[in-house]
């Protein structure tokens, strides 16, 4: 079998580990190595062909493909070695990595550092149980999105979307401009999970109704899809037997949810967080096993690449430290806890000395829609410090600075907790 | 005759909603904004609403047949949907580098048709 080494392995040739190569290869370490199971780079954004991405990042607003375009090139200035159409098999505690390309066959690669950048997958029809036939025509949003924009078919004429992500949200736009018919976008919860601005660009603007506390009871039709129920739902989200409605429809998008993808991370024994379905990470991003990193939406699912490339950032230049020999752990780590109204945290610990950093940045979503809210910082039960924001959205991501300095404040501090709560009287 | 529209602003992620009451282009009255970027937005959104366009245009003899692209700025919402048709006719050759100018001044708005992305030859 065919042997290499290299000093830092990046599985995943999307937004993560575009951003997370670059910022090892600034910071010195130049023995890189991308492994990419697509024939070119970007992952998802080369299909997400809509502006709005970039807003932090570049200070301006640029589509998923030129977002992807501009780290394409970064890397191929830096002459950063690619192996495209390469699919990693298996990742080892001991970080040895092992893939597959037509050209090699099956190879080894002994990593010094190894950063998971794998992505996400769409939940799909099977894990979310329509009842009724199962014709063609009920498919993922992201599958449309590959079909519309990139192989160049329009996957029906007259559609029904479930569940209002913002993938659903672009799509109902897209395939509406494309000259499909979009019936009606449904969410099963009171509130859309996509961002405001795609409510108000895809479906406000072309008159797609949304409708809030419906879900799709029942798929009919054999072979093709003939037509979807769909039915209002109770405050328990159970469908309300006589609220059910036939929509003729040929296709049904399911926009229902991100899932992690961590096949490899649980070969290589990293262990995962239930919430996020993503490994558990310290600041740097490490995961329990020492020098395997983790970063995007392999992580935790964002709603920003913005975010994605920050954080991408942050596991590299940890990476980098870790391969220089530069990194020191505390013997006991600070947990991360998340508190009322909070459905996560990352990191979900603290444990790295000599952070350069003056603050830690904490990702984390609220778990309901709030107005007028305190995000309250605890160590050990004290309340350290809070910041106030006009509202928070599952939707949305919130990132908070912790500063180093209420750490060093604070000696033998076994746990940091963060709270969102409505200010009273408001 | 006097019009009322309920708007989401985008102006921030909030999202209030902005109630414009109008006759025409004259605002008449703007309610339910909590901060100025409201009622600049609604006003936008009444009186000409524009939208950058990001759409796909095909390619012979590309590793991909699409190349996305998008308008230069924004343009009018009202002539997206012929904006749609013109670009849906166009068909360009392969190599395409990100920022090429497919299209010049679409509909007289001002606006290129450029290509959003890098697309390489097809390798037999």
């Amino acid at each position: 079998m065919h042997k290499l080494e290299k000093k830092l392995v990046i599985i995943g040739g999307g937004p993560a580990g575009l951003a997370a190569a670059k910022t090892a290869f600034d910071k010195g370490i130049t023995d890189i190595l991308i492994l990419e199971r697509d024939f070119e780079l970007g992952g998802i954004l080369p299909q997400c062909i809509h502006n709005g991405f970039g807003l932090h990042h570049f200070k301006e607003e640029l589509t998923g493909p030129e977002y992807a375009q501009r780290f394409i090139n970064d890397v191929a200035e830096r002459a950063i070695e690619i192996k495209l159409n390469t699919m990693v098999l298996d990742v080892k505690e001991n970080k040895k990595v092992y893939a597959v390309n037509k050209t090699e066959g099956f190879f080894e690669i002994q990593a010094a550092a190894v950063i998971l950048a794998m992505g996400c997958r769409e939940r799909t029809a099977g894990a979310i149980g329509i009842p009724g036939t199962r014709p063609a025509g009920v498919i993922t949003a992201g599958t449309a999105q590959r079909y519309t924009n990139i192989e160049g078919y329009l996957p029906g004429k007259e559609v029904v979307i479930l569940g209002s992500g913002d993938i659903g949200l672009i799509m109902a736009r897209r395939l509406k401009l494309e000259g499909a018919n979009v019936k009606a976008v449904c969410e099963l919860l009171p509130y859309t999970g996509g961002l405001t601005r795609n409510v108000v660009q895809c479906l406000e603007d072309y008159d797609i109704p949304l409708l809030l506390n419906h879900t799709v009871t029942g798929i009919k039709g054999n072979g093709r899809l003939k037509a979807v129920e769909i039915s209002e739902v109770d405050k328990n989200l159970k469908p309300i037997p006589d609220t059910a409605k036939i929509i003729k429809a040929d296709t049904l998008l399911l926009s229902v949810g991100l899932i992690p993808e961590n096949e490899l991370s649980k070969k290589a024994n990293v262990v995962l967080d239930q919430r996020t379905g993503g490994p558990i990470v310290n600041e740097g991003r490490e995961t329990n096993i020492p020098g395997i990193f983790a970063c995007g939406n392999v992580l935790h699912v964002h709603d920003l690449v913005d975010w994605v490339t920050e954080e991408a950032e942050i596991a590299a230049s940890w990476a980098v430290k870790y391969i220089k020999k530069d990194f020191l752990k505390e013997t006991a780590a600070i947990k991360v806890k998340a508190g009322q109204n909070v459905s996560y945290v990352i990191p979900q610990k603290i444990e790295l000395q000599a952070d350069d950093r003056k603050k830690i940045p904490l990702y984390m979503r609220v778990s309901q829609p709030l107005t007028a809210v305190n995000i309250n910082l605890f160590a050990d039960g004290e309340k350290l410090y809070s910041f106030s924001e006009p509202f928070a959205k599952p939707g949305e991501m919130i990132s908070i600075p912790l500063a180093q300095k209420t750490l060093a404040q604070h000696e033998n501090l076994q746990e940091i907790s963060v709270e969102i709560v409505e200010k009273e009287g408001e | 005759m006097i019009e009322t529209k309920t708007l989401t602003c985008v102006a921030c992620p909030k999202g209030c909603e902005v109630t414009i009451e109008y006759e025409g282009n004259e605002i008449i009255e703007i309610k339910g904004n909590t901060c100025p970027q409201g009622s600049a937005y609604a006003r936008e959104e009444i009186v000409a609403p524009t939208r950058i366009l990001p759409t796909t245009v095909i390619v012979k003899a590309g590793a991909l047949p699409l190349v996305p692209v998008k308008t230069s700025k924004a343009i009018p919402l009202e002539i997206i949907p012929d904006a749609m048709e013109i670009i849906a006719k166009l068909e360009i050759e392969a190599p395409v580098k990100m920022g090429d100018v497919i299209l010049k001044n679409i509909l007289e708005t001002g606006a290129d048709v450029v290509a959003t992305r890098n697309l390489p030859v097809l390798k037999a």
